[in-house]
């Protein structure tokens, strides 16, 4: 059966964003489908987001749920084919970015929009040294000489706090612990000073104390330079110190949007229910711990109606046939929780009962 | 759909296409043989191969069952130099006539023992004399190692033709042992190399050490545990080398020094045959082109088990 | 980086005196003798062969003869040819630049076509182009050079009357194409086949996404990033197989009479010369050894990963 999604309900914007003056970068109704030997894996399927200078937007979920693959679409790095753009658009200050052509994209990457990857080792080149890989920023798009660049490339690494930074702008990734590459990363994403930074699991690869420093220095720097941020991550913990509002993504959909803090204390989607429970708590010592049970769907047959029903506690009859949209969640009341919205068909009971 | 650089970046979006299955078909737990004989019935470069290969084991061994004709009988008066005659269908007279006038076709059936016995059991050998060598030096380490390998740089560091060409001068009757022993004798380096890789690499996995913990002997660390799973690039080398032999034993023949009359074999008809080739470039062409695709058979078989043995290339 | 090319070096001399020995054996160990080479059919007095033998110091035991050889060698005499008389170094001199020259021509064609097929084929890797090339690079290598030595003597020679079939005294390079292209063909599909690999995997790894990432235009990512690190595995080959070229160029040149060294190991194997092929072989040697010490050195600078150790 097809799944056509005919959600389009935007994610509310998060109170205090300025509206007249619009979202730095905003997806809507993207769809991303990759032609494979097994079929057409339906990676993301109608994703709306938007994110504003100076804010940060949290995207959860499990891998395989459209998060990284909705961040590549938006950098334009994308492997196409088989990746594949059916439906959609990225607009990054009122243009979309997919009619733009080649070199306009080209020109925004880096420059205007600029990616943190989660494992800095593979992800810097090993053969160049981190300043050339740092300068070239500077050279690429400023045209600036290769001294000027190596001068620039130290003052960046000594801003993201990498001790030495001089006798160390000749060195290779691989004489970095895990913690430097990742600032290095950072510093190279920072370079041009880019209006938005989108960060794919920044510290998933890194050790829980470097975590935190890295996770710090990243939110320093947004807040220094006030760019938007798209923090990619399946860790709850990352999420709640810097993210203003969070997008909860299961099987290529948003299923749940909320500013931050009112997604811990009220989920109103079982799936996020479920992801909240998982995390292990300390009052909770000896019990046993929660686990969603089931696996996340095959991307090539996403179960009919809400993705989520084979694997959910509450699901009734009809989460197995209809798609449940994204709405907007309210108070019992009816008063309007600003910035919530909630795809299940029973948010009520998720969040009230 | 503007996207730079489409094909630059072929990177498979880690999330996507990897999703586990949900379907409920767990497949039974495949080893990396049954995995990559899986793969290879699927691979039409190896079905080519494998068929073609058998095709010529098959001549190899029993050439009457292709031709009635002598390939040693001689009849000048009436065959010199005869054009073949490509309608003829494994006839006498398919490929001509050499300048003695003895059947092409007859003397190509009978040549392929020549060629895919040399090349088959100087394979054997040196994958014997190779893996044994190599598995030693790469796991006992130390002074064997220093001791194999050196004596590994040694006959690597001479060229495998100039080698075999010193050796094969040096007799005058060359049966086609001689011919064996003089290419297994120069030819095992290469293997020894690979298996002594292999073997450094697989000493180290956990299995192996958790052998060693258990107390298992070294003779069954070597034999039960580094051996099946060291041989895989092993068996892709001696598939290629194998190849490689085909060509080596033509070339040694077609310079004088390896088989010689009154064997047969396409070497030796390629040598007599480059008197002809202004006038007759047939009967040079049809032996070489025997070589060619037996070459040609066993490098494909060896790169279809390189690609089904090797998952990082899937 | 000094001491480990002293170390590099320190190896390099067991490996030099085993092979010189195992050539020198091979050649005076096996049956075969070069002084009865000489008479040829012609029944000779034994005593005047043992008193010739003695003489030309063919009488000693092996080590012995081995030891007077090295001890030549370092003083700069690869010694005398028994039958002309002429000392090997001349003859070596006369030979080794052609087939110097040979080898080169056809190192160069390698890495020129190779390279470049194997870049035109992993940019796209698995479609129909880079399947194409596949099959060729097979078909390259699945052809004997004494084949396709032939093939090109036939078409271009014969046929076409482009080139001569065979190459003057003084070799010169544009009569040195057609054997160079034969000579490097093999290790052109190799090379191709190397890039094309080492490109196809380059071209799927994280740092050329975060190049793309970076916006850079494409050919700085291709030219920059992706040569770069596709090149490492295809410069190792490269350096060893510059001394098989030379080994093969003893082939190539038999088939297109090019009096390089490879015509005079024939001529030296045929009369059993052995210093004549002993002191070719050590030379040849001599080249593998310092050529592969070159690609580990030159290993080290393209990949800032690799420690010397």
């Amino acid at each position: 059966m097809t799944i056509i999604d005919h959600t389009t309900a935007d994610v509310p914007s998060p109170h205090g964003s300025p509206e007249d003056s619009g979202p730095l970068l905003e997806v809507r109704d993207l769809h991303v489908e990759f032609h494979t030997r097994d079929g057409v894996a339906r990676a993301v399927n109608g994703v709306n987001y938007s994110v504003s200078s100076g804010e940060t937007l949290a995207v959860l979920g499990e891998s395989g749920s459209g998060k990284s693959v909705t961040a590549q679409a938006i950098m334009g790095i994308l492997d196409m084919p088989p990746g594949r753009i059916p439906q959609g658009e990225i607009l990054y200050r009122g243009r979309d970015m997919l009619t733009m052509s080649n070199e306009e994209r080209r020109l925004i990457r880096g420059q205007k929009i600029a990616m943190i990857f989660q494992d800095a080792l593979s992800s810097l080149n090993p053969v160049l040294s981190v300043g050339y890989q740092l300068g070239e920023m500077f050279r690429v798009h400023q045209g600036l000489s290769k001294k000027e660049a190596k001068a620039k490339a130290i003052e960046l690494m000594d801003r993201v706090r990498i001790p030495a930074a001089k006798d160390r702008v000749n060195d290779y990734p691989h004489q970095f612990s895990g913690g430097m590459r990742q600032r290095i990363m950072i510093a190279m994403a920072l370079a041009l000073e880019p209006d938005l930074i989108i960060a794919d699991e920044p510290t998933t690869a890194l050790d829980v104390t470097v975590q935190a420093q890295v996770m710090d220095l990243l939110a320093e720097l947004q807040r220094e330079y006030n760019m938007g941020l798209i923090l990619i991550t399946h860790d709850l913990g990352v999420v709640a110190d810097v993210a203003d509002k969070i997008a909860v993504m299961y099987a290529g959909r948003i299923v749940e949007t909320a500013p931050v803090h009112e997604l811990y204390k009220r989920p109103a989607h079982p799936y996020t229910r479920g992801l909240l429970d998982s995390i292990p708590r300390l009052d909770q010592k000896g019990q046993e711990l929660y686990a969603i049970k089931g696996l996340p769907p095959n991307l090539t047959r996403i179960p009919a109606g809400c993705a989520f029903n084979p694997r959910c506690p509450s699901a009734q009859d009809i989460c197995r046939t209809d798609i449940p949209a994204l709405l907007s969640v309210t108070e019992r009341d009816g008063t309007e929780l600003p910035g919530r919205g909630s795809a299940c068909h029973f948010w009520k009971e998720t969040i009230h009962g | 759909m503007p996207e730079a650089l489409k094909d630059t970046v072929k990177d498979q979006p880690a999330e996507a296409p990897v999703a586990p299955r949900t379907d409920g078909k767990v497949g039974k737990p495949r080893s990396l043989w049954s995995d990559a004989w899986h793969d290879l019935r699927r691979n039409p470069l190896f079905v080519v191969s494998a068929v073609l290969i058998l095709f010529l084991v098959t001549m190899a061994a029993f050439p009457q069952l292709f031709t009635s004709a002598d390939p040693r009988y001689a009849d000048l008066a009436k065959h010199y130099l005869q054009k073949p005659n490509w309608g003829h269908f494994f006839s006498e007279d398919w490929f001509g006539y050499d300048i003695q006038g003895r059947s092409i076709y007859a003397r190509v059936v009978y040549g392929a023992r020549a060629s895919i016995l040399v090349a088959i059991v100087v394979t054997g050998l040196v994958t014997v004399l190779g893996t044994l060598v190599g598995m030693l030096a790469g796991y006992f380490g130390g002074w064997i190692d220093t001791i194999l390998s050196r004596v590994t740089d040694i006959f690597f560091a001479v060229p495998f033709m100039l080698g075999a060409m010193v050796v094969l001068t040096s007799f005058t009757e060359r049966s086609i042992w001689v011919v064996i022993l003089s290419l297994a004798f120069l030819g095992w380096t290469q293997i020894a190399r690979v298996a002594r890789g292999s073997v450094l690499t697989i000493k180290q996995a956990d299995y192996v050490m958790a052998a060693k913990a258990l107390g298992a002997s070294t003779s069954r660390i070597l034999l039960r545990h580094i051996m099946p799973n060291a041989i895989a690039p092993v068996i892709v080398v001696a598939t290629i080398a194998l190849g490689g032999y085909i060509s080596a034993e033509a070339t040694l023949s077609f310079l004088g020094i390896g088989l010689a009359e009154p064997a047969v074999s396409w070497g030796v008809d390629i040598s007599s045959g480059q008197e002809q080739l202004r006038n007759a470039a047939f009967v040079l062409i049809i032996p070489s082109v025997m070589v060619s695709i037996t070459v040609l058979a066993f490098i494909m078989l060896g790169d279809a088990v390189r690609n089904a043995l090797d998952p990082k290339l899937r | 980086m000094g001491r480990y090319v002293a170390r590099r070096l320190l190896q390099m001399i067991p490996v030099f005196i085993g092979s010189t020995l195992l050539v020198f054996s091979m050649m005076y160990a096996l049956p075969g003798d070069p002084v009865r080479a000489l008479a040829g059919e012609q029944t000779v007095d034994p005593a005047q062969i043992a008193a010739m033998k003695k003489d030309l110091g063919l009488d000693l035991p092996l080590w012995h003869q081995y030891w007077n050889y090295m001890v030549g060698l370092f003083q700069g005499d690869f010694g005398t040819q028994i039958a002309s008389g002429r000392p090997v170094a001349d003859i070596i001199s006369e030979a080794f630049p052609i087939t110097v020259r040979l080898t080169l021509f056809a190192f160069t064609f390698t890495v020129l076509v190779g390279i470049s097929i194997g870049v035109f084929a992993g940019m796209k890797a698995d479609t129909l182009r880079d399947r194409g090339l596949l099959i060729l690079t097979l078909l390259l290598i699945s052809v004997p050079s004494f084949v396709l030595g032939f093939l090109g003597q036939y078409f271009f020679a014969f046929q076409l009357g482009w080139v001569n079939p065979n190459v003057s005294g003084e070799a010169n390079w544009n009569e040195l194409f057609l054997p160079a292209v034969v000579l490097g063909s093999l290790s052109l599909a190799y090379v191709a086949r190397l890039t094309r690999t080492s490109i196809a995997e380059n071209l799927r790894s994280d740092y050329m996404r975060t190049a793309v990432a970076k916006g850079l235009p494409r050919r700085r990512i291709i030219g920059v990033h992706l040569m770069r690190n596709s090149m490492i595995p295809v410069v190792t080959f490269l350096g060893t197989d510059l001394g098989a070229l030379m080994g093969g160029a003893v082939v190539t040149e038999g088939i297109f009479n090019v009096k390089g060294v490879g015509y005079n190991i024939f001529d030296a194997l045929r009369h059993r010369e052995g210093a004549t092929v002993v002191g070719i072989v050590t030379l040849i040697v001599v080249v593998y050894l310092v050529s592969s010490l070159l690609v580990d050195l030159l290993y080290a600078v393209l990949d800032p990963r690799i420690r010397y150790a």
